[in-house]
């Protein structure tokens, strides 16, 4: 206790005299002046990698220890899913800090991922100097040609005194309306250059209007609408969880009784155990709800996109229902899907708005005819996934399991593939922000990174990476990272030694020809082993429970491989192009 | 469904790589550009784009709602030719000793209401303001009889015929709705 004041006051002490000197010195470099307009902007951790464009803002660093911390990862695209991992979980701007040129090809991924999936992030790239742009200079690459097709806003700063103005510019527009990224490529002069430094927060864009103010007719009419509703059914995006407005989802499906289901980027958004949380939409979702789209009389989308991967065919796809679209960003309304009651703006405020207006009522018919299609999918898909007693360990069983030893609390980390869809199907949830996985475009070797910086954005909470043996391998360099900062991600490798969803593909859609999808692995414990994490091996069922506990029992990273069935599958499943309800349980 | 000219009319803000960013809106859907025309609004900082697009309904209903997304965008919108009052202009130059040998100068410049911008001994400029119909008739009469050694037409300018929100007024709005906390 005595330490803790003391720190706190040299803290406090530390503090006065760096705004003394801050008063005292007139000018800055454009390096400094960029990290301190980040610390203004509340960032305390960043992921990155130096080289040659960026040196002057990594020497900056240097001075700053203690305020801003750097995580030093082990290529570009570990740095950048890293900060995708962190911002998901902490609701704050994850921030990735990379050279010029291949530095900067190499976060393209992660850009594309969160502009995609609404993750707010800020990327600064190094460039070379102003008077070498466009004379391929060494390390020069166009990074706002590259990045402009796939941020919110791509910006080249050629001049220290534009930092801090674009820096302020940057975070707001990262994290407010429908998040997303943002490019800041600084060319090296303008790190190096002494500026005045005078940082302005920014909150307001004459030619962006994050937040529309809420239209009252269109809730209303939306209201309206629900209410003469006999057999309403919600679908829940991550726009609920951006907006933090779960409470406000829970009183509106409660005070109408409305049944609801979750798209990928949804999970979490409402408890597994909540009464009215009926499942997983889409592609490899549950049964009920996907058939129920094709029944309901008025379906009410909450933040999510229409995406293919969650509608199937269009033309066949909730044509008997009124559509209810909230959502924040106004081209997503009629976008895939045409919408009888558009109600634009933040869920915070919107679903309120509706909940005011919309009666009290009971739905018991509707939601009981739910019940036929969960004790089937039960009967014919999970139980044997989950709970089988023979045959070869089920990549489900082994996700239920860890989710159990963790009393459903963990924060769950995806690859992509059928490891994703798995543990999105029988991972259970207790609270928000739990969910962490590459949803639009499905980036294998997101899972390594992305956890590390769900752990570093969480790090009271547990976190659990569940990875295939492919993604596991694209990379796998991150093993560095996590041991040389400690980060106590626990990792599950669901090893089939098989591309698992492609080899699927294959055996459903191309008359089993297995062209390139089986894999020869390393010893992956031998590989954890070398990077002084821990591990264990599990090839039978007996051993799965007492090694899940082994890897719990402490906050130190952990690595399990699991030895799954080789010819696994991910069932129920709407094949591309069929209608949700073509939905199969099996083949 | 059938595919009809869209004018879409783009108000943004003067920065580097706009033109980038609202052609790649078009490249990702595969939409060809017929026309394309940019510059200078009456404010003081802000460009106005002047873009035709062949396409339906739906396509450019979408198109327009991602480029009035965009962060510096102030305002995107979308018109047919109903709606507008447009014009084009077209420059062509023609060998001064063809013209002279053809004759009925006068009768063609009468009916195409050409202007003569140079004439020396070797070539003569003309210009001829209009619709893309009226130019390139006058292109397919040139070319017949004296033939066109260079011809140029610019993309089409467009001003709407219903009272639309001036962009003064929407940038008073903004300012007032939203800007209060700057």
């Amino acid at each position: 206790m005595h330490y803790l004041i003391m720190n706190y006051a040299l803290r406090i002490m530390n503090l006065k005299l760096t705004c003394l000197l801050e008063s005292m010195e007139t000018k800055i470099t454009g390096a400094v002046a960029l990290i301190r307009s980040m610390l203004t902007e509340g960032v305390d951790t960043i992921f990155g990698y130096p080289g040659g464009a960026i040196m002057p803002v990594f020497d900056a660093l240097y001075d700053f220890d203690g305020q801003m911390n750097h995580i030093l990862t082990r290529h570009e695209q570990g740095a950048s899913h890293a900060a995708q991992g962190y911002a998901r979980v902490s609701g704050k701007v994850g921030v990735c800090l990379v050279t010029s040129g291949p530095g900067a090809t190499n976060v393209v991924t992660a850009i594309g991922d969160a502009m995609i999936d609404s993750t707010p992030l800020v990327v600064i790239t190094g460039q070379v100097g102003a008077h070498l742009l466009g004379t391929d200079a060494f390390q020069e690459i166009d990074v706002v040609g590259i990045t402009q097709p796939i941020t919110k806003w791509s910006y080249q700063i050629r001049k220290g005194e534009d930092i801090a103005w674009a820096v302020a510019r940057a975070f707001y527009i990262a994290r407010s309306g429908r998040p997303g990224p943002v490019v800041l490529d600084i060319a090296k002069n303008a790190q190096l250059e002494s500026i005045e430094y005078n940082y302005k927060p920014c909150t307001f864009i004459r030619s962006y209007i994050p937040n529309q103010e809420i239209d009252q007719n269109q809730i209303t009419f939306a209201a309206n609408m629900i209410n003469q509703a006999k057999k309403p059914f919600a679908l829940v995006g991550q726009g609920v969880v951006l907006a933090e407005a779960e409470e406000e989802l829970k009183a509106f499906l409660q005070k109408a009784d409305i049944p609801a289901a979750w798209t990928l980027l949804g999970a979490s958004a409402m408890p597994t155990e909540f009464e009215l949380n009926k499942g997983f939409l889409g592609m490899h979702g549950n049964l009920a709800p996907n058939l129920k789209t094709n029944e309901c009389d008025v379906l009410i989308a909450i933040g999510m996109r229409f995406d293919d991967r969650v509608t199937g065919d269009l033309s066949r796809y909730a044509k008997q229902a009124k559509i209810v679209h909230l959502d924040i960003d106004f081209s997503e309304i009629g976008k895939n899907v045409k919408v009888d009651a558009p109600v634009l703006g933040t869920a915070k405020l919107t679903l309120p708005a509706l909940t005011e207006c919309i009666v009290a009522t009971k739905h018991t018919e509707w939601i009981d005819t739910f019940k036929e299609h969960e004790v089937r999918e039960h009967e014919v898909v999970i139980q044997k996934e989950v709970f089988p007693s023979t045959g070869e360990i089920t990549m489900g069983e082994v996700v239920h399991k860890v989710s159990e030893a963790t009393q459903n609390k963990a924060v769950l980390v995806t690859d992509v593939g059928q490891n994703q869809m798995i543990a999105a199907r029988y991972f259970n949830f207790t609270q928000t922000r739990s969910m962490v996985t590459s949803g639009g475009l499905g980036t294998m070797g997101f899972g390594i990174p992305a956890a590390m910086g769900a752990k570093m954005g969480a790090p009271e909470r547990t976190v659990c990476l569940f990875c295939g043996d492919g993604g596991f391998q694209m990379t796998i360099q991150e093993l560095g990272t996590i041991m040389q900062e400690q980060i106590g991600v626990k990792m599950i490798i669901l090893n089939n030694h098989f591309l698992g969803m492609v080899r699927q593909w294959q055996e459903m859609f191309f008359e089993e020809r297995y062209s390139f999808t089986e894999m020869q692995n390393p010893d992956f414990i031998a590989i954890a082993k070398a990077y002084r994490i821990d591990g264990t091996e599990v090839h039978k069922r007996e051993e799965l429970d007492a090694a899940i506990a082994d890897m719990l029992k402490d906050d130190k990273p952990y690595l399990l491989v699991v030895n799954v069935e080789k010819k696994g599958m991910v069932f129920p499943m709407i094949p591309t192009g069929a209608a949700v309800t073509d939905i199969m349980l099996g083949v | 469904m059938e595919k009809t000219l869209y004018t879409i009319t783009i108000f943004s803000e003067n920065t580097v790589g706009l033109l980038g960013q609202i052609t790649i809106i078009f490249t990702r859907r595969g939409i060809n550009i017929e026309t394309l025309s940019v510059s200078p609004s009456a404010l003081k900082g802000i460009h106005k784009f002047t873009v035709t697009i062949l396409t339906t309904l739906d396509v450019v209903e979408k198109v327009v709602q991602q480029i009035d997304k965009r962060v510096d965008i102030l305002k995107a919108y979308f018109n047919t030719d109903e709606g507008l009052v447009s014009q084009e202009i077209a420059l062509y130059k023609v060998a001064t000793d063809k013209l002279l040998e053809m004759g009925s100068i006068e009768l063609l410049i009468r009916q195409h209401q050409i202007h003569i911008l140079e004439m020396n001994s070797t070539f003569v400029v003309f210009e001829k303001t209009g619709h893309y119909e009226e130019t390139q008739q006058l292109f397919e009469e040139l070319s017949e009889t004296v033939g066109v050694l260079q011809f140029i037409r610019s993309g089409r300018i467009a001003i709407t015929r219903s009272k639309v929100e001036t962009l003064t007024d929407l940038l008073d709005n903004i300012q007032a709705k939203y800007g209060q906390a700057e």
